[in-house]
């Protein structure tokens, strides 16, 4: 009988094994180590004092686009949240406007309608294959800059401004009317839902379909309508007005913001374009033959056999775009839109110095967005997964 | 007896032939198709005309001056003057020669690599590999006799190239190993390889670009300092090799266990089974990917703008502000945004024809 070795021996795997990883955990910590002493010892001769005090501080300078109140003498603490909330905002919009806009151009692609079908292609090539960047510098540079001064501006019904000081448009404010209304569409809002379970139950029961859809959307006219009928406007809005050199009253979009969600709107709409057409390619066709067989109509087979299913091949690209956009909306510092990049990262960390703590907290972010976004889309895509036996 | 004689086939009814057929089925086989056809015309009439008359029709194309541009369209004079500083940044025009000699070297060099019966391509390509950049770096830097020429005056396309092509090089042997430490049995080596992957997937490219401009310098020792287009390289090459690694999984999942069984069963260790085995069937179903990790990253590499080199778009942008040009955005963009497109279309039709060639039809 052969009995294997008792003692360590560099040939056995499991030896290895640890002992490679010792290795990787005390090359990880040294290098850790090695630069946290580094770090130390250039910030102290610097005189740099790290630590988060600094965010205490006044910061001192205005800043384009706020969307909660600011001053020039508000703190560091504050310019973060200003510029975390415009980030906020550019991703949601653009995500927003870019699944609207890619959806509709990847179901182009895949239209029988030859030319729909080739301007659709023509899109998604030229723009997928242009440097987001570039996109958001020409549509700031060469378009939006160049746009006449407010004095001869675009004028569109003189309600819409466009002019090189971005889009000036009414702003709303609350009236009287508000709380009814706000009441009014909760009340909407319940009423629908009850309606939609009562409606499946009874197509349960019976078989007999019900038109959901109309009397939701009569639900939510009405209900609401009552409301501005009895209580009057829930807002009052206020048109721009011309006065000088610039537009005085109703809200502006300023030319940043508008360049930056152009630009990346149409750049990731062309990506989100491709996962559409390929996720809606994939259910094969026998499925759009077994829906004709059970008899159910054109409409009804779209939204209950193919979108169900292509959406499963389409959520986890998408999500990927997502995070993406939300990546790039850090050009902005490109073009000097106040997000979390240039106002943060930019403007902030030349004034304080403070590069370690600044750089940090601006990656967490990003880390903190990504990883909800991921998140979320993983919560609906194990919902909407294929459960197999 | 008279033989029956079949008279000629009638042609078929001109509706279902022809131009008018393709135009029946393609454009107006229902009422809403015409509609989209018709806003499809009347979009194409709406943008291409306008487009034209700007880009070609009332373009102005000789001159030298700004005032040599009289005419309506646009002004393709600026980028004429400038094509220099486009393409090569403030490198001495003298000099210029070495730029073109590198890129030469480069088409010849890796022209056998694309012929596929050429004899002893890996070997070929490994020496290619190795000496390349040291041929590459001496002609661009200097030494050896030449001028030096500091990477602070390199610029335009060629500091764009440079940067993409070594981004990819460095990256793929670091994203190799990623990809092989994500799949490791051992959790230590796991736990390192999942967290670097994706801290640098979770953070966008401009602040790594960030950190490698005012933090590296804090990391490193005293008294040594890195050349800024370095500190650039260094934070395009980290953040690219994870995307790398994720792209080099995908290929490692898409190998069958069968495959590492029967490794483990020749009883090849742990590195010749990958090296032997599994990485050469891996890397073969992963090289579209790669190219579109390159096509994403050359697209990036337009981010070193913001920490002040002179890649193309940032060439672009200063010229554009040059007081004598004033008002020649839109020339330069649209200039800059077809250089990139040629290239970026390029390879990804490159990458399409190559994912063509390599589906050998065994995919499970």
């Amino acid at each position: 009988m052969h009995n294997p070795p008792r003692g360590l021996s560099l040939s056995d795997p499991r030896v290895r094994a640890w002992l490679f990883q010792i290795l990787t955990i005390v090359f990880v910590v040294g290098l850790g180590w090695y630069l946290f002493h580094n770090t130390q010892t250039n910030l102290q001769h610097r005189g740099i004092t790290s630590g988060f005090d600094f965010l205490e501080r006044s910061a001192g300078f205005g800043i384009a686009q706020h969307l909660i109140p600011y001053t020039e003498s508000d703190s560091y603490a504050r310019v973060f949240v200003i510029g975390l909330l415009n980030t906020l905002l550019v991703t949601f919009i653009g995500i927003i406007l870019a699944t609207l806009l890619g959806f509709i151009i990847g179901v182009a692609r895949l239209s029988p309608n030859w030319m729909i079908n080739k301007l659709a292609t023509v899109y998604v090539e030229t723009f997928r294959n242009i440097p987001p960047l570039l996109q958001i510098l020409f549509w700031y540079f060469a378009v939006f800059l160049t746009l006449p001064g407010p004095r001869g501006s675009i004028n569109i019904n003189d309600t819409f401004f466009i002019s090189n000081r971005g889009l000036n448009m009414p702003g709303a404010s609350l009236a009287e009317g508000f709380w009814p209304f706000a009441v009014a569409v909760l009340l909407a809002i319940v009423a629908v839902v009850a309606m939609v379970r009562w409606a499946n139950r009874r197509f349960e029961a019976t078989g007999e379909p019900f038109h959901k859809f109309w009397a939701a959307v009569g639900l939510l006219l009405l209900i609401p309508g009552l409301s501005v009928l009895l209580f009057g406007n829930p807002l009052s809005w206020e048109l721009p007005e011309l006065k000088g050199f610039n537009f005085a009253g109703g809200w502006v979009l300023i030319p940043e913001l508008l360049a930056l969600t152009l630009a990346l709107t149409i750049y990731t709409a062309a990506f989100i374009a491709e996962i559409v057409r390929s996720g809606i390619r994939s259910v094969s066709h026998g499925q759009t033959e077994a829906a004709r067989s059970l008899g159910l109509r054109e409409g009804p087979t779209l939204r209950k056999v193919i979108i169900p299913q292509a959406m499963r091949v389409i959520i986890p690209p998408l999500t990927s775009q997502y995070l993406n956009l939300a990546k790039n909306s850090s050009l902005a510092a490109g073009i000097g839109y106040p997000e979390m990049v240039s106002l943060f990262a930019g403007t902030v960390l030349n004034q304080t110095g403070q590069a370690i703590e600044v750089i940090a907290i601006t990656m967490s972010v990003y880390l903190a967005i990504s990883i909800s976004i991921s998140l979320l889309m993983n919560w609906y895509n194990k919902r909407i997964a294929l459960i197999e036996r | 007896m008279s033989t029956h004689v079949f008279k000629p086939d009638m042609p078929p009814p001109v509706k279902t032939v022809g131009v008018v057929a393709w135009l029946r089925a393609n454009l107006f086989s229902s009422w809403l198709n015409t509609l989209l056809t018709l806003f499809a015309i009347y979009l194409v009439w709406l943008i291409v005309p306008p487009l034209l008359q700007w880009s070609i029709f009332d373009a102005n194309w000789v001159g030298t001056t700004r005032a040599d541009c009289t005419k309506e369209g646009a002004c393709w004079v600026f980028v004429q003057q400038r094509f220099g500083q486009f393409m090569y940044g403030y490198y001495p025009t003298e000099l210029r020669w070495r730029v073109d000699l590198t890129v030469w070297l480069a088409v010849i060099g890796a022209a056998p690599l694309f012929i596929s019966r050429f004899p002893r391509k890996a070997v070929y390509g490994l020496c290619f590999l190795v000496a390349y950049p040291i041929i590459a770096y001496t002609l661009l830097h200097g030494g050896l006799g030449m001028t030096t020429v500091p990477t602070s005056q390199w610029g335009g396309l060629m500091l764009t190239l440079v940067i993409a092509t070594v981004g990819i090089v460095g990256a793929l042997p670091l994203g190799i190993l990623l990809a092989l430490g994500r799949r490791s049995k051992m959790p230590a080596v796991k736990v390192v390889c999942v967290t670097f992957i994706e801290f640098w997937r979770g953070v966008p490219l401009i602040t790594v670009l960030f950190m490698s401009s005012v933090m590296l310098p804090l990391f490193l020792p005293e008294g040594m300092s890195f050349d800024k287009l370095l500190r650039a390289m260094i934070g395009v090459i980290l953040f690219q090799s994870a995307y790398i690694a994720e792209v080099v999984r995908g290929g490692l999942q898409a190998i069958p266990k069968g495959q590492y069984e029967a490794a483990a069963a020749m009883g090849l260790g742990y590195w010749r089974a990958m090296g032997l085995v599994i990485l050469p069937q891996a890397l073969k179903l992963v090289i579209p990917g790669i190219v579109n990790t390159f096509i994403a990253l050359f697209k990036d590499t337009s981010l070193v703008i913001i920490i002040g080199l002179f890649d193309l778009l940032n060439s672009v942008k200063q010229a554009a502000a040059d007081p004598k040009w004033l008002g020649m955005a839109t020339e330069g963009y649209v200039f800059a945004a077809l250089v990139f497109w040629i290239f970026c279309f390029g390879m990804s039709r490159y990458s399409m024809h190559l994912e063509r060639k390599l589906d050998t039809g065994h995919k499970r």
